[in-house]
């Protein structure tokens, strides 16, 4: 059966403006899509742990020394919006 | 004959051709077959030509900076290179300049490539046939009603009518494979790790891997041993010693040992497509192969697993694109009304269902049922490629299940897209390095690709089967597009 899925929450958690239309639809999608993922669930994991690197690297650090960056006007210069070496958006806080 | 490196190789050594003659034939094919295959979302004609020249300046004084010298190259829009427009076929980086190159770049220009452009690919490469390119679809150059696969359908189609002599893709889930079988090209997943990803503008991080794609195997080593090797910029990047991925092209498969992989294959596979990769798992016998059959049960699982973390990853590495500092941005009252509207409007409908789909997978209450036991099946899937290996030294199988779709067949249902890569994706779980072969055309003339999967760090294994299977398939065709046709 497929899975039922709050997608407005869903949507604003993933800061996606969507019409009522495209919520909708993919409601359904996403349903029958995880109806198939949950078939993951039927597999007897037993005692095998999550993993992500085949190579099982351990970390490491680099070394904390300066170096060169990225040119900051050619990175602020693909910026929709720039002032005074600061990238310019709509207000985040309310000033009370 | 089909055009590749090595043969450009010679011609250019020989004097026979320059590195600007080279690009002049590279786009005198794009020329003949951009309108019909759509290969391309940009050509760089003048930065082309600036490296051909320096290449050929820097032959005449003697400095001769390998097989790749002189080479036209196509990279996939996910690569950043600076000053030259990348995209991810999205919207929402539509003009983006980026301000460096990714590591593969500067390694392909260190090594003399003269790169001719961006090629096309499903948005942010989440797709299996080239048809979620924000800027349109690209076609199959065996049948230009057809997809070329994908999501590296632009880098495939473009080596496969020799717009570039070899190409760069990248491969979460079979980006690489799918496309190159469905072109009839060679297409190469290196093992997790070994190919720097800094500059490749990331889906799934734990998934992603460039790779070559190019006309035969031997170009396949060349381009691999250019590329790879560990980079600091690249948190994953491996620092141990990586084999010569080329030292055994001719050493034959006498004695190894070859696993056929009894859950690939059955409902769902073309009958052409399993008489072909059986044809040549016999072929492979009498040239001395030890033939076994290998069960890895896990992989029933694999694709479920794979549509919950690459999402999930997908939603995490997304987030940055927010209308603040590169690409779309549309006007809100608040930031945050700004960024939903941004990536409302930017996002196509892929990347969107994929977005939703990891940001459930990874929210509160569902995380252990969903993204931690993908995680788990990801380890058993793991576990079962490690018995195989104790058996034999390499699995084969088909690469797709089926030969190139039609345009628009697989869009309305997302699902059936995604059983594309029901093949390639085991391997992109265990991080392991495969290639695929093309081994011939079916009734339709469209090419059939063989896929050959090895342990990790185990590409010369997986080379020297790879170019036996081409040897003893003898494919050596080029499409031909017949509006075109002189």
């Amino acid at each position: 059966m497929p899975i039922d899925i709050d997608i407005e929450h869903v949507a604003r958690l993933a800061r996606l403006a969507l019409t009522p239309e495209e919520l909708d639809e993919y409601k359904t999608q996403l349903g029958v899509i995880l109806e198939h993922a949950a078939r993951v669930q039927a597999l007897e994991t037993g005692a095998a742990g999550e993993s992500a690197h085949p190579l099982r690297l351990a970390n490491r650090y680099r070394e904390d020394e300066t170096r060169p960056s990225l040119d900051r006007d050619e990175i602020l210069a693909q910026a929709p919006d720039a002032e005074d070496g600061f990238f310019v958006t709509p207000p985040a806080l309310e000033i009370v | 004959m089909r055009r590749s490196v090595v043969d450009a190789g010679a011609r250019l050594r020989s004097g026979d051709v320059t590195a600007v003659g080279l690009l002049d034939e590279a786009l005198t094919q794009a020329s003949l077959t951009e309108s019909q295959i759509h290969a391309f979302l940009t050509i760089d004609h003048d930065g082309a030509r600036e490296s051909a020249e320096r290449a050929d300046a820097d032959l005449d004084r003697g400095e001769d900076h390998g097989p790749l010298h002189g080479i036209p190259f196509a990279l996939k829009d996910n690569m950043v290179t600076r000053g030259l427009e990348t995209t991810a076929a999205s919207q929402i980086l539509s003009g983006y300049r980026p301000p460096y190159d990714a590591t593969v770049v500067t390694r392909l220009r260190a090594a003399g490539a003269v790169i001719v452009g961006k090629t096309n690919l499903d948005e942010f490469a989440m797709g299996s046939s080239t048809e979620n390119s924000a800027y349109g679809s690209s076609y199959n150059p065996w049948d230009i009603t057809r997809v070329p696969g994908g999501s590296s359908g632009g880098s495939a189609a473009s080596v496969s009518v020799g717009s570039a002599l070899a190409a760069l893709g990248s491969d979460t889930g079979g980006s690489i494979r799918q496309p190159a079988s469905l072109c009839g090209v060679v297409g190469m997943k290196p093992t997790y790790g070994t190919v720097s990803r800094y500059g490749l503008i990331a889906f799934a991080s734990s998934l992603d891997q460039i790779g070559p794609i190019t006309t035969i195997v031997e170009d396949s080593a060349i381009v691999l041993t250019a590329i790879w090797g560990h980079d600091p910029l690249d948190a994953t990047s491996y620092p141990g010693e990586l084999p010569d991925p080329g030292a055994r092209l001719h050493a034959g498969v006498d004695g190894l040992r070859v696993g056929v992989v009894k859950e690939l294959s059955g409902d769902g596979y073309e009958s052409e497509v399993e008489a072909s990769v059986s044809e040549m798992v016999q072929r492979l016998s009498e040239a001395g192969a030890e033939i076994i059959e290998v069960s890895l049960p896990s992989f029933e699982y694999a694709l479920s697993a794979y549509y919950l973390i690459a999402p999930a990853e997908a939603s995490a590495n997304l987030a940055r694109f927010d209308g603040v500092r590169y690409g779309l941005r549309v006007e809100g009252e608040t930031t945050e009304e700004m960024m939903a509207a941004t990536r409302g409007q930017g996002f196509g409908p892929e990347p969107t269902r994929r977005i939703l789909l990891g940001t459930y997978a990874l929210s509160a209450g569902y995380y252990d049922a969903f993204y931690g036991q993908a995680q788990r099946v990801r380890s058993a899937i793991q576990e079962d490629f490690g018995r195989a290996y104790e058996q034999v030294e390499v699995l084969v199988s088909p690469t797709s299940p089926t030969v190139a779709f039609p345009a628009g067949a697989r869009t309305a249902d997302p699902l059936a897209m995604y059983l594309s890569d029901i093949c390639t994706i085991p391997s992109n779980l265990s991080g392991h390095p495969a290639v695929s072969v093309p081994i011939g055309l079916d009734g339709g003339r469209l090419p059939i690709g063989f896929q050959v999967m090895a342990p990790a760090l185990g590409e010369t294994t997986m080379y020297q089967v790879a170019a036996e299977v081409e040897r003893l398939g003898g494919f050596d065709e080029s499409p031909v597009l017949e509006a075109v046709a002189s």
